[in-house]
């Protein structure tokens, strides 16, 4: 059983002009397989920040804390070498790669991670299968990645990636933002059936408490100033939901 | 006030034409045309009156049924050279290399002629390809070895005609050419050009297109990747004098290391008679490193307001950084992440090429030129 270690994490964002703007403020917080973790807070509180950062962007620079996967530095690591060490990052506004097709991009994605390529025989229908899944026109495997993608296209592909890429510890960045409310459904249940095979932890970052209704959380984690500043279980996204972070606002 | 209308000097369509070097002035480097190019590297092409060298020797296998490919000692021109080094070639090739397409042929393969340089001194060459009316070919033309060379490739695409043409230069890396490929498309006719450039020292290939009836369609088509201390320059002219014709030119490059260089200058004539033009050209540039300049001058000169399409573009930019980490963010390491993401900049033009094989190698000569530079 895999387990994410996130002890006093303190990020800063590169700023053009070469200086350091301080964002995450010591996050503490263990993710296991199995488990889903729901991140949740205001805009500009640092929730993209605590993802793109152990995802390992060159735009973030940890100035302190430390983050393990089963015991490796995970912050020592390249993005590849987190990625194909288990972590994964659905992205909120996944990036166009022109000229490469979805198709040869999963192919060489899943080379990369197994550290073998597919079988043949098997991964045409696993391609297949995972597209259906995600009610994907098998046509979409020869368009070019994210590019013309509707904005629930590009969910549907992160997920679909999630499902076929199997990772220990899957971040899910407001994966629910631009999506309508069957695209949202569809994309839950992909994750929902990641999630049943319990090999898998989530760390689930959104601003609304709308995926929480098809995706329940397991823990519910209040994220204000660069800092978690409440803990607690689905109730806690309830009070959300009716109270708002303003009271959180005040306090931080 | 007057009502008559003041026309803005039309350079284009004035340039000096002639057959004879002579009449064109020595070069010194300043001219427009000229400004971008290091006029030393180009040896005695620059400086000769006249050529001697022997041109790249001429190879082909089987050719499909309706090509044949034969010398003549001269041919009824089509392109009246507009440069000097075009006029020294045209006066000193010692022969024209006739590429021949029957009218109505329409052969299932494509010809692949391959012209080889063998170094020596500065040399001339002239080929003629002829398409008959009717007919549907693709034609490559792949240009290895060392030369110094100055050439010109002149094409006419017959009535009703489709012509794909492929010209690949994949010269040594010493290699010197000043080419000129002149289009000539009949009405009705399309020809897609399709100019791959990897090799030479110095390449240097100016592509100019008329027409000679309605329905013309020109798509011009440009592939390079220029590693350190090559110079790679492409031009083109598209000459619209006739209504009712299309061009689309669309050119990429990739340059990496120090002093790569490359040139795209695309200019396009509507003139005053060529009412219903639709014409659009783009160049796009990827530097892949540091201390390589990559030069693009779009050039539109309209000189009628009926037009049904008239637009150009540019853009170089540097390596995406965030598709980079995305792919990466997938598992894949940034050295094969750069290739698929280079590969992927040109795969709308390699998929121009109607021979799957080449297609595959081009691919691969590509990967292997950022394996090489280890970017």
């Amino acid at each position: 059983m895999s387990t994410l270690e996130i002890r006093d994490l303190q990020v800063s964002v590169k700023l053009p002009e070469g200086e350091l703007k301080p964002i995450l403020a010591g996050v503490d917080l263990t993710v296991k397989a199995g488990e889903t973790h729901a991140i949740m807070g205001p805009n500009g509180s640092g929730k993209s920040t605590l993802a793109y950062s152990i995802a390992g962007h060159p735009k973030y620079e940890i100035t302190g804390g430390s983050v393990t996967l089963d015991g490796v530095d995970v912050l020592e690591l390249s993005v590849d070498e987190r990625a194909r060490a288990g972590l994964f990052l659905a992205m909120q506004y996944p990036v166009e790669v022109p000229g490469v097709s979805v198709a040869n991009f999963l192919r060489t994605a899943k080379t990369a991670i197994d550290g073998e390529a597919p079988k043949l025989r098997t991964w045409a229908g696993e391609l297949r299968g995972a597209m259906e899944k995600l009610q994907m026109d098998p046509a979409f495997a020869q368009r070019n990645v994210n590019e013309g993608f509707s904005g629930g296209e590009k969910k549907r592909h992160e997920i679909m990636q999630l499902e076929l890429l199997k990772p220990k510890i899957a971040i899910l960045d407001e994966t629910d933002s631009g999506l309508d409310i069957d695209a949202l459904r569809v994309v839950s249940e992909g994750v929902n059936r990641v999630r049943e095979t319990g090999e898998t932890g989530f760390l689930l970052i959104t601003h609304y408490t709308r995926i929480l209704r098809y995706i329940k959380p397991d823990f519910v984690h209040v994220f204000v100033g660069g800092k978690i500043v409440e803990e607690g279980g689905p109730e806690l996204a309830e009070r959300l939901e009716a109270e708002g972070y303003e009271k959180f606002l005040t306090r931080a | 006030m007057t009502t008559e209308a003041i026309a803005p000097p039309s350079t284009k369509s004035q340039v000096l034409r002639s057959f004879d070097v002579a009449d064109f002035p020595a070069l010194n480097g300043l001219e427009e045309e000229w400004r971008f190019t290091p006029l030393k590297r180009l040896r005695d092409l620059v400086t000769a009156t006249s050529l001697t060298g022997a041109a790249p020797s001429r190879e082909y296998g089987d050719l499909p049924a309706g090509v044949t490919v034969s010398d003549a000692d001269d041919v009824d021109p089509v392109l009246t050279p507009f440069d000097r080094v075009s006029a020294l070639a045209y006066g000193s090739a010692a022969g024209v290399t006739v590429i021949e397409v029957a009218a109505e042929a329409e052969p299932a393969e494509a010809a692949v002629i391959r012209l080889v340089g063998k170094g020596g001194d500065a040399a001339a060459a002239r080929t003629f390809v002829k398409v008959g009316n009717f007919a549907k070919a693709t034609i490559v033309l792949a240009q290895t070895g060392s030369v110094t060379l100055a050439d010109n490739i002149e094409v006419v695409v017959g009535d009703s005609a489709q012509l794909t043409f492929v010209t690949l230069a994949e010269w040594d890396r010493d290699a010197v050419q000043a080419q000129h490929v002149k289009l000539r498309v009949g009405k009705d006719a399309r020809v897609q050009h399709v100019q791959v450039t990897l090799g030479g020292d110095l390449v240097r290939q100016f592509t100019s297109v008329e027409y000679t009836g309605r329905g013309g369609d020109a798509e011009l088509w440009g592939l390079y990747f220029a590693d350190a201390g090559q110079h790679q320059e492409h031009r083109q002219l598209v000459d619209h004098s006739v209504p009712d014709c299309r061009s689309h030119v669309a050119y990429r490059g990739a340059l990496q290391g120090a002093s790569a260089h490359t040139v795209w200058v695309g200019d396009v004539l509507i003139r005053a008679a060529a009412t219903g033009t639709d014409t659009y050209e783009i160049n796009r540039n990827l530097i892949l490193t540091d201390g390589a300049r990559a030069d693009s001058v779009p050039n539109l000169e309209i000189e009628t307001g009926e037009v049904a399409g008239a637009g150009h573009a540019s853009a170089t930019g540097r390596f995406d950084d965030e598709q980079l980490f995305y792919l990466m963010a997938r598992g894949i390491p940034e050295a094969e992440a750069r290739k698929l993401v280079v590969r992927g900049f040109f795969a709308e033009l390699i998929n121009k090429i109607p021979v799957g094989e080449l297609r595959e190698r081009l691919g691969d000569a590509i990967e292997a030129r950022l394996v090489e530079a280890g970017s």
